[in-house]
């Protein structure tokens, strides 16, 4: 009875979200046939998918779970962070760190006990704050907790003195270059300037085997699915009607008797925790993460891949991801003089004349089609 | 007879100035100095003293000459030589004459050598010589040297150097330098008058001494034989280091200052964007970065004018920058006003072309070169230096601060922006342009951003990321100053540099940022609108 009850809710979601669950079926089949090319078409066949293209894919679901995670605060919540990119890397390091006690003696310098760059900086022992990551649920539990963590302190002082709009989006910033600083000391002991790399396995499953390749692309997607339904699940039960009411008029929320902070701490943490999650997904699969994701301009991009997909929607998001991150892997190598230039006139644009994105502009085209014939 | 008389007087003139002549050759400059031209280091010591005791300008160079072993003699005639080698090739010039003989084979001249003992009675002539010199600059640099390196054979130059000194700053150097060589004498009184002097002084030297003077062994007695010296150096060492301490503070007051000030330029230009108008210009470290450029391309278009390059790049990077902010303001904010967020993204759109744009110019850093009177620095004590770049950024962010209140306060321009930010719908209705204040003002704030970029790029690296570094310290002095309030802006830069620079040396400098940071978080939950909030309805948006 529970199941079936559980069914019909999951079904009436997505019954109302008709382009939604056109887009996660989509990405259901696209997902095995891809996997199913890679591992069982013969190389060389024009089927054949190329292992690194499956890891090139995974990387963009990644960052589709990302800016889902970004639009539910922002489309809905109205908090624009531009801080995203510190959970996403934070998610990642917890993430990093499991594989690189997974190297073991391996490493350049074969020290059984000490990572690579502990045994270049002369460290007797490893800090306190990296025992325990040699078992992986540890360090998934780390995964969601660090970004957890850090989203709900940031949270519960920002949104208690009631720090809204440019401001939080400033100090949001403030944030992530803080940790970028810190991240790029030796002394912070998480490899400093170069990051974490140089992984080698995870679980027992190499990270050079296609087959693990494969599996991590189907786990990213589906997390993304899973964090699709549950963002859509949130934006349609009455909790998401606060968000949205939050969204539009915070004060008059706030007078008609609801903790507007309260409920602004929740998805700001569930969000952080979805782009912790999307980092540490992120992290076998490009082999190595450094400071450079806590860059400010990082966060930024996130978020025009919302505007652009078209915030407010959680499909718009995902579209948007893919349709930035394809763009930057293919300007970026075939003209990357002008990529930031592109980057920089999707801003300007998407601001000036796409307010409600991709998905907006195809929405109004058809509009105007329904209302010609 | 008279005939007779006529060339007997001749040849005896003839014969007195051939022997004046000669005279002069032997004991003058030109005698001494190729007396430098033996094998035997005892003469070369006798020879060395002998110049040393001229009245003649050439000694000095020739004598440091041959300390840095650049002192040659041609072997074809023996005349003495300064060596000019670059890396090509290897030049010389006459020591008597001073005149440039050009390019040589290295096999046609011979170094004059020295041992180490020759270099010490080198090193003391020399200071002897810059003693006594005209030079107050040298004769200060030397009694600094022997305060260093005290020398015994010197110390009746020195104190001879004393008696006829003017200068207050280099007398007390060279009794510094005195004390230095009595301290260790046997003359027990003479120890305590030095101590005296030792015990007044806080360079590094002097407070070294001290700590030696009072040491102790393992039973807790001093090392010190004079029980007496011991215990004043005890006691003025203690004085000496709380001093120390005092001008630490002093220094790092100073520093954070300065600090402060170049905070206070990069903020001053968004307390106008951000603070008057409510827009947020991401591209607002783009417009100093812009105005860093404008000072380099000034330096490359006029080489000639270097010194003065820096004047003409103030209102030029006033203008470039103001203009491409008047530019952004019509075709990009104007659309967006009333949506703040928007207009952070597009801005930071702007300032990714602005960056990429640049860097298609020029991808590294390029090189400003710092006018003279900028560069050097002021010896407060002999423990506080401070270099005057520090001092001037110090009173130019104050110049720029003071002329921007005049406008505010006392143009038409500023008159009507309060207008407009304060009432738009009245200020339209009595015939303000509102839409064209919008315009000037953006231009007024970026084109100050232009010249924080002039200041900026006397310190820091100019390129094409140089923007971004300030982008987020601006925002933060903005806010924590309290939005909207020039005055804010001012103390909450200046306390912010300063607490940096107090936390550095404790943290380091990325934790002290890093702390500073959060300590404005953490602010931000106290006074929400920062220390000089505005009161009044229209503060809730």
């Amino acid at each position: 009875m529970m199941l079936m009850n559980n069914k019909s809710v999951l079904m009436s979601l997505l019954m109302n979200d008709k382009i939604g669950s056109k887009l996660i079926g989509f990405i259901i089949l696209a997902s095995i046939i891809i996997a199913l090319l890679n591992l069982f078409a013969p190389e060389g066949s024009a089927l054949h998918v190329p292992t690194y293209i499956v890891s090139l894919l995974g990387k963009y679901l990644c960052f589709a779970l990302l800016a889902l995670a970004l639009d539910l605060v922002w489309g809905y919540c109205g908090i624009l962070s531009l801080g995203h990119g510190a959970f996403f890397a934070l998610g990642g390091y917890a993430m990093g760190m499991y594989l690189m006690r997974q190297i073991g003696d391996r490493g350049v310098y074969g020290n059984p006990d000490l990572p690579d760059f502990m045994v270049f900086l002369d460290w007797a022992e490893m800090p306190w704050y990296w025992q325990g990551f040699d078992s992986l649920s540890f360090a998934l539990l780390m995964v969601v907790l660090a970004p957890g963590l850090l989203s709900f302190l940031f949270g519960w002082l920002a949104f208690r003195s009631r720090v809204t709009g440019v401001y939080l989006s400033i100090i949001t910033q403030a944030m992530t270059y803080a940790l970028l600083q810190a991240f790029y000391m030796n002394e912070f002991g998480f490899g400093g300037n170069n990051g974490l790399t140089d992984f080698k396995d995870i679980a027992g499953f190499s990270l050079l085997a296609d087959g693990t390749a494969v599996g991590l692309f189907l786990i990213s997607a589906l997390s993304l699915v899973l964090a699709y339904i549950a963002c859509r699940f949130i934006t349609e039960s009455k909790f998401g009607k606060v968000l949205i009411a939050i969204r539009d008029a915070e004060s008059r929320t706030r007078f008609m008797g609801y903790r507007v902070e309260h409920y602004k701490l929740v998805v700001f943490v569930f969000s952080a925790v979805l782009a912790g999650i999307a980092g540490a997904l992120f992290v076998p699969q490009v082999g190595i993460i450094n400071p450079g994701e806590f860059s400010p301009i990082k966060s930024i991009e996130i978020v025009i891949w919302v505007a652009l997909g078209g915030r407010g929607t959680l499909y718009g998001a995902v579209i948007g991801a893919f349709i930035v991150s394809y763009g930057k892997t293919f300007f970026t190598g075939a003209f990357p003089e002008i990529w930031l230039f592109m980057l920089g006139g999707l801003f300007v644009l998407t601001t000036m004349y796409l307010p409600n994105g991709v998905v907006g502009l195809f929405g109004r085209i058809k509009a105007n089609k329904g209302e010609a014939s | 007879m008279k005939r007779l008389v006529f060339l007997i007087v001749c040849i005896q003139q003839l014969l007195f100035t051939s022997l004046l002549f000669a005279e002069n050759a032997e004991n003058g400059f030109d005698g001494k100095l190729s007396a430098l031209i033996v094998n035997s280091n005892r003469q070369k010591a006798v020879a060395i003293e002998a110049l040393a005791t001229l009245d003649d300008a050439r000694v000095l160079p020739a004598l440091k000459a041959m300390l840095d072993a650049r002192l040659y003699y041609r072997k074809q005639d023996k005349q003495i030589v300064y060596l000019l080698e670059t890396s090509s090739s290897v030049s010389i010039s006459g020591v008597i004459s001073g005149e440039d003989l050009g390019v040589v084979e290295k096999n046609t001249i011979k170094k004059i050598r020295i041992n180490n003992k020759l270099r010490r009675i080198l090193r003391a002539s020399i200071s002897s010589l810059e003693l006594t010199s005209s030079d107050a600059e040298l004769r200060l640099n030397s009694a600094k040297n022997l305060i260093k390196v005290p020398n015994k054979t010197l110390r009746q130059a020195i104190s001879a150097a004393i008696e006829t000194e003017k200068n207050r700053e280099v007398k007390q150097s060279m009794q510094l330098a005195l004390a230095m060589i009595d301290i260790d004498s046997d003359n027990q009184p003479l120890r305590m008058i030095a101590m005296q002097v030792i015990g007044d002084s806080i360079s590094p030297d002097a407070v070294n001494l001290l700590a030696r003077l009072s040491q102790r062994d393992e039973k807790g007695a001093y090392v010190e034989q004079n029980q007496e010296i011991a215990e004043l150096a005890e006691n003025r060492l203690k004085d000496a280091k709380s001093q120390l301490k005092f001008f630490k503070v002093i220094e790092d007051f100073i520093f954070g200052l300065s600090l402060g000030s170049i905070l206070l330029l990069a903020a001053i230009g968004l307390a106008i964007t951000f603070g008057v108008m409510g827009v947020i210009n991401m591209a607002h470290g783009e417009m100093i970065m812009l105005g860093a450029y404008t000072t380099f391309a000034i330096q490359q278009l006029f080489p000639e004018l270097i010194q003065y390059s820096i004047f003409i790049a103030i209102p030029v990077a006033f203008l470039v920058s103001g203009a491409v902010g008047v530019l952004i303001e019509r075709l990009v904010i104007r659309h967006l006003y009333g949506r703040q967020l928007d207009t952070l993204l597009a801005t930071f759109g702007i300032s990714l072309i602005l960056q990429q744009a640049v860097r298609m110019y020029s991808s590294n850093n390029v090189a400003v070169i710092s006018p003279d009177f900028i560069s050097g620095f002021w010896q407060m004590n002999e423990a506080v230096a401070i270099t005057y770049n520090r001092i001037y950024v110090l009173f130019f962010s104050l110049i720029v601060l003071g002329v921007l209140a005049l406008v505010l306060k006392k143009t038409l321009l500023g008159l009507q922006m309060r207008a407009v930010t304060q009432n738009r719908a009245m200020a339209n209705s009595m015939g303000i342009h509102s839409s064209w204040v919008d315009a000037l003002t953006f231009g007024l704030g970026s084109g100050i951003a232009g010249i924080a970029g002039v200041a900026l790029s006397q310190f820091t690296n100019v390129g094409p990321n140089m923007g971004q570094g300030y982008i987020i310290d601006s925002f933060m002095v903005v806010v924590f100053g309290g939005v909207g309030n020039l005055l804010g802006t001012f103390f909450g830069a200046m306390s912010l540099g300063v607490a940096n620079k107090f936390l550095e040396p404790y943290t380091g400098a990325v934790i002290a940022k890093i702390m500073v940071l959060v300590f404005i978080i953490l602010f931000i939950q106290w006074r929400p609108r920062g220390l000089f909030a505005l009161k009044g309805r229209f503060v809730e948006d």
